[in-house]
């Protein structure tokens, strides 16, 4: 989850982003002194949860909300705890924590953020998120290695895949539809019902048709844009 | 007195001495300008301004481990938004304590 901290105390904001830090699923966009600059901000990026002071100069966390029309999910963050109910007021205020924040009470706060934003906690982490580099597969009670970035194309074939690298292929006993969550998606693409290309490997592209290694791939009419989009087109 | 004491900055920084360095510098830089705000909206005789200065020091007070000192600060602080200045001997007292220790950190 994107977010940003609103807070014209930077011992708070040092506070606040060092604990956003230690949260693997939170990642802390920007930092503002004041709320006018990020409501500046808010026009051009979205964000997903906004960490908000409620005593500020000139413009208070409260009228910060007002003035926005969609307004992000928010955890109020401040010295008074007697703000608490008008708190409850605004739908988008999940928590109120009260300074100093310990590192315990942020954590439930957030978690109050991640349940909402359920698919920060349900999805499984992507092949892409998990910074791997390649995937094993089964073949003859063998685990063996392949690199993704050495696969050129996977093609369907009844019960089995073909996995075609750059050396060698195999043949596994899976389905394309689970082989290409194992895939990171920003290197791999199906173009086809039976085929995934490495978009990495293409040579050329005809019609409906892509060239990788020497193999001609399908391209159906329905992935094409797809493909298209992927492509650094002149 | 009550003793400032640096237990939440320690507890908060752990085995981090980047960021523990970090927390310090900043109090050292924050905690003179928010005083020397107070300071000034009191010459001035604002009061509704000087509550302002009073509660941003609150968070200072707090991560500075004085827990009745907080208490005296939230109380002066109502009172100067009422336009009373009932306490403002203790809560400057509370300043020169925070200062002085900061000062060695």
């Amino acid at each position: 989850m994107n977010c940003i901290i609103i807070d014209d105390e930077e011992m708070a904001r040092a506070i606040i982003g060092q604990m956003i830090d230690n949260q693997p699923d939170l990642k802390l966009i920007q930092e503002f002194p004041n709320a006018i600059e990020a409501i500046k901000f808010l026009n051009h990026i979205q964000v997903d949860l906004i960490f908000l002071d409620i005593h500020m100069p000139d413009f208070t966390g409260f009228d910060f909300i007002q003035s926005l029309k969609n307004p992000p999910k928010v955890i109020l963050v401040t010295s008074d705890k007697n703000f608490a109910i008008e708190a409850f007021g605004y739908e988008c205020i999940l928590d109120y924590l009260v300074k100093p924040i310990t590192e315990d009470r942020f954590i439930k706060a957030i978690q109050k953020a991640y349940a909402l934003n359920k698919e920060v906690q349900i999805k499984p982490k992507s092949t892409t998120d998990l910074n791997l580099k390649e995937f094993y597969v089964n073949i003859d009670r063998r685990l063996i290695k392949i690199e993704f970035s050495k696969v050129n194309i996977v093609e369907a074939k009844g019960d089995y895949i073909y996995i075609k690298t750059e050396n060698k292929n195999y043949v596994v006993h899976s389905t394309l539809k689970k082989i290409e969550e194992k895939l990171p998606k920003d290197l791999f693409l199906k173009v086809h019902r039976s085929f995934i290309i490495n978009t990495k490997k293409i040579i050329d592209i005809e019609d409906n048709s892509v060239l990788i290694a020497k193999d001609v791939i399908p391209v159906s009419r329905a992935n094409r844009p797809e493909l298209m989009k992927r492509l650094n087109l002149l | 007195m009550e003793q400032p004491n640096s237990n939440y900055i320690n507890d908060l920084s752990g085995d981090n001495q980047e960021f523990k360095a970090r927390l310090i510098k900043i109090l050292k830089k924050e905690l003179p300008e928010e005083i020397e705000l107070y300071f000034l909206q009191m010459k001035n005789k604002d009061l509704l301004l000087a509550a302002q200065a009073v509660h941003k020091l609150k968070h200072k007070i707090s991560i500075l481990g004085l827990e009745k000192s907080y208490y005296i600060a939230e109380e002066y602080e109502n009172n100067l938004n009422g336009s009373i200045i009932i306490l403002q001997i203790e809560f400057e007292a509370i300043l020169r304590i925070m200062q002085k220790f900061v000062d060695c950190l």
